[in-house]
């Protein structure tokens, strides 16, 4: 029973009223983002990060985590309403959605997707509690060695992973890596690229990185991109599923929970992922798959149920590795740098308030969205009416005066902006700034534990390869970098396959 | 059991969903890739990529001019020089490899947006100082909602006054920040 204590006094933090405030504020900020199309909950994270700044670490955390998968709920509604992906991961559950909110079933489809998404986040929030801790007991005895590879596997994998072209994601990385290094060297206590700027000697916050490239970039980005004005709703009732799509959904749910848990505890894994893999499993599973697009009800429970298991998941490596498996982790990564606090196998056992607070916030929250999904998902829908003419200026507003906030400096808000205009350079020419954002959170450790490695190992890289740990994550880092490689190349001696599947189309419109 | 008020605007509903109507995934796929922005060609992988290569070149020659040292005693270069020597070779790859991608955005008549976006941000950033937050603050929301937004002036002067007052509100009186401020 030693084992439950601290999960219990987790559930003591969560039930301070600050932190339940928190919470509740994190889940509907999601949401209203998830229902509005456009700014992502990447995007909200990085503008609200001042706001953490005045809070307890756990406070904070649980109020950008409840952004995160609150956003997975919001996005189903616009999916099933106006047939317009309101997050990325809630693309595929257009398919279906929409077409049951045609045949008068958009009810139906928003309550199941409700349903599932408690489910699937409910379980993940279990595999998590059981899982974490073992996670972090194993990754106790890594050193530096084990530290390099497993960083440079996880962006790695995250470049490789993401839309659109991999050579762009890896320079990105590489980029972030660079922006890292300016500054003081830790080791030598030198200048690097400072060009004589004291305002550059202490090295580039992430927060203006993170709030520039995600906060104004997309900012910007959507003003050239014209959101079409959203439609009056269709009518929306009886949002309780009835026993029958209930027991039609449940192997969905089923299912989606344990694929998206799964996929979110990937590097370079997450709700995206999860709910494209479960809409194809779920076609590829069902007896007539023909009913997919038509509005079968697996269609939208499994996506739905997969992403929200999956954004839950994906806190595992963070909380106990110390690498974010995404960009939204690298911002809580972020985030928990500004409080002090870094991330990593011995946070389970040093910072138990922080680590169960902020697990059993997740159940308080998926409470707090199912209530906001069923019986008040009127009230959502609702806020589809705000323009996004009026919203920009509203974000791009509070992105600037937050900036200010950081440290009472304007250089703070002269970074944002400059960095706003290389997040929208760098969408408008096809590079992902996910990548930069989390190579640079995991630059200083990536230089730092490669040195101390190559003194330990008086300079010869070979000893990676001693240790079985580093090893291994090395030869699965080569793996990975080369298999595309390889993949292509027997690509193009059978180019005459025009096996385009929708979801790789897909992926390339997010 | 909570049913949604619905707008007057069923009609264009309907008209809306029958000229979009049953599409299957591939379908939708297919219409949402022509809704995209035009791709870029060549030209704009050239650039970008020689913009990499010109970053990540200086980068090389600061790292070097840094000392690299040996990787068992590494001089404050070494690391940084190592990252550049990746940069150049991506930058190189996607210079040649990238050609025919298609994954940039055209600058179209709409990247003026942005464009005007961009100069009221830095005009505001440039102004806060001088003469505080508000008088900018009021003069972007105007030029978004109305220019880039196209909402009717009304509506524009309304929320803008009422962005701005709520923000001083916020940040001035509120939690007393040192914001800039004129009044």
């Amino acid at each position: 029973m030693d084992f439950l204590n601290p999960v219990i006094n987790g559930f003591v933090v969560v039930l301070e009223p600050t932190n339940l405030l928190y919470c509740l504020i994190g889940v509907v900020i999601g949401m209203l983002i998830g229902v509005l199309p456009g700014l992502g909950p990447a995007a909200t994270i990085a503008i609200l990060l001042p706001l953490t700044y005045n809070v307890e670490p756990v406070t904070a955390i649980i109020m950008l985590a409840g952004i995160f998968y609150g956003a997975q709920y919001g996005g189903t509604i616009t999916s099933v309403l106006l047939r317009l992906p309101g997050e990325a991961s809630s693309v595929v559950t257009v398919f279906d959605g929409y077409q049951m909110a045609k045949q008068g079933k958009a009810g139906t489809a928003l309550g199941l997707a409700a349903i599932g998404s408690f489910i699937g986040g409910t379980a993940a929030i279990i595999g998590l509690t059981f899982l974490a801790p073992i996670v972090a007991s194993f990754a106790l005895d890594f050193g530096p060695p084990e530290y390099t590879a497993l960083a440079l596997l996880g962006i790695l994998l995250v470049a490789t992973i993401s839309n659109g072209s991999k050579a762009k994601a890896l320079i990105a990385a590489a980029l972030g890596l660079l922006l890292a290094t300016v500054g003081r060297d830790i080791f030598t206590g030198a200048s690097r690229f400072t060009f004589g700027n004291l305002q550059l000697a202490d090295g580039i916050d992430f927060v203006p990185i993170a709030m520039g490239l995600f906060g104004l970039g997309e900012i910007l980005y959507n003003l050239e991109e014209r959101h079409r004005a959203a439609k009056a709703p269709s009518k929306v009732t009886n949002v309780w599923p009835s026993r029958n799509d209930l027991k039609q959904a449940s192997g969905a749910i089923g299912r989606g929970s344990v694929l998206g848990f799964f996929l979110g505890i990937l590097p370079g894994g997450g709700a995206t992922i999860a709910s494209m893999a479960s809409y194809a499993m779920e076609k590829k599973r069902a007896k007539q798959p023909e009913r997919f697009g038509k509005g079968a009800p697996e269609g939208v429970a499994g996506p739905e149920t997969a992403n929200n298991a999956a954004a839950t998941s994906s806190f595992i490596p963070l909380l106990t590795l110390g690498i974010p498996a995404n960009a939204t982790m690298a911002l809580m990564f972020g985030a928990l740098l500004i409080q002090g606090v870094t991330p990593g196998p011995q946070l389970v056992e040093q910072n138990p308030e922080l680590f169960w607070g902020v697990v059993n916030s997740m159940y308080i929250g998926n409470i707090l969205l199912l209530i906001m999904s069923l019986p008040l998902v009127g009230i959502f829908v609702k806020i589809l009416r705000v323009r996004a003419a009026i919203l920009a200026p509203v974000t791009a507003l509070i992105t600037l005066l937050g900036a200010y906030t950081i440290n009472n400096s304007m250089f703070d808000v002269t970074l944002v902006v400059v960095f706003g205009i290389v997040g929208y350079l760098m969408k408008k020419f096809g590079f992902e700034p996910g990548p930069l954002v989390l190579a640079f959170v995991l630059g200083e450790l990536l230089e730092s534990s490669m040195r101390r490695s190559l003194l330990v190992f008086g300079g010869d890289p070979t000893g990676f390869f001693g240790r079985p740990i580093s090893a291994t994550l090395l030869v699965v880092f080569v793996l990975v970098a080369v298999l595309p490689v390889i993949r292509g190349a027997a690509a193009k001696r059978k180019a005459s396959t025009p096996a385009v599947t929708a979801a790789s189309e897909i992926k390339e419109k997010v | 059991m909570i049913p949604v008020k619905e707008t007057p605007a069923e009609p264009a509903v309907e008209a809306d969903a029958a000229e979009a109507d049953d599409l299957t995934p591939e379908q939708l796929a297919a219409q949402w890739e022509e809704e995209k922005p035009p791709a870029a060609g060549a030209l704009a992988n050239a650039a970008s990529s020689l913009v990499v290569l010109g970053v990540g070149i200086a980068a090389v020659v600061l790292s070097v001019a840094m000392g690299l040292g040996t990787p068992a005693s590494p001089q404050p270069g070494l690391w940084p020089f190592i990252i550049s020597c990746v940069m150049v070779a991506l930058g190189l790859f996607q210079l040649i490899a990238g050609r025919h991608n298609r994954d940039a955005e055209k600058f179209t008549r709409m990247s003026t947006a942005p464009l005007t976006g961009l100069v009221t941000l830095a005009a505001m950033v440039a102004l806060m100082p001088l003469i505080g937050f508000e008088l900018p603050a009021l003069v972007l929301c105007v030029i978004w909602m109305r220019f880039l937004g196209g909402e009717t002036w009304r509506a524009t002067l309304v929320v803008s006054a009422s962005v701005v007052i709520a923000f001083y509100g916020i940040f001035v009186l509120a939690l007393g920040t040192s914001i800039p401020h004129l009044f």
